[in-house]
């Protein structure tokens, strides 16, 4: 079990946003992973300017795939351009359970993201 | 019996310190007792990186992360509240520095 977070480049549009996260999807699904949880935060101004850029996409997602594949994700993350920051961690025991708790509470608990566009996917 | 008056005023000067030292230890024990772990007290097992304005409590202004003698955190608990800082400050959730976060 893993989950993973990036940010696209606002340079991007919000249709180029979306295609981002759908070509990490599509890759996931083609390494025999399952996707277990998907969060769009949407545009979301950065703590710290990265590459000049002072917001960005945010796009989370939980999934269970071969440990091998991190490695792969990861280098499909450094190639992309358009993805200016991610961070994929190993979930244990407790992390699990948080999450599922946190999916049950679905997206109410987070306020921030109440103006984030809502997909169902 | 006047030694004995003596003494017991004595005793009861030293009673009067004493509970002056013990009001002092109490004062000390109830600062003590402000600070616990909060994550032990109210069971939170994991913590979260994507929750920046939770983290936020264990900073101070400049994004530092706050020692435990501050907190009160169990080392336990310091140990995974900093990766998670560690981590949400990758994520730009939280600044490495800044001044006036709060």
């Amino acid at each position: 079990m893993y989950e993973t977070t990036f940010i696209v480049s606002p340079d991007l549009s919000e249709e180029g946003y979306k295609g981002e996260v759908e070509k990490f999807l599509k890759l996931m699904k083609d390494h025999n992973s399952e996707i277990l949880n998907t969060e769009y935060w949407g545009l979301r101004k950065l703590a710290y300017p990265i590459n000049r850029k002072t917001s960005g996409y945010y796009v989370y997602i939980e999934f269970a795939a071969p440990g091998p594949f991190v490695q792969k994700l990861e280098q499909e993350y450094h190639y992309d351009e358009s993805i200016i920051r991610f961070l994929t961690v190993r979930l244990d025991k407790h992390a699990v359970a948080y999450n599922i708790k946190r999916r049950e509470q679905g997206f109410g608990q987070r306020s921030e993201t109440v103006t984030a566009p809502e997909i169902n996917s | 019996m006047e030694p004995a008056a003596v003494n017991t005023s004595r005793q009861g000067s030293q009673g009067g310190y004493r509970s002056n030292t013990n009001s002092m230890v109490q004062n000390q024990n109830q600062e003590m007792r402000k600070k616990y772990c909060r994550f032990k007290k109210s069971g939170i097992k994991h913590i979260d990186y994507k929750d920046p304005k939770f983290l936020l409590k264990f900073v101070n202004d400049q994004g530092k992360i706050l020692p435990r003698r501050l907190t009160g955190t169990s080392l336990k608990y310091q140990r995974k509240l900093s990766t998670a800082i560690k981590r949400a400050r990758h994520l730009a959730l939280l600044p490495f520095t800044t001044d006036g976060l709060k």
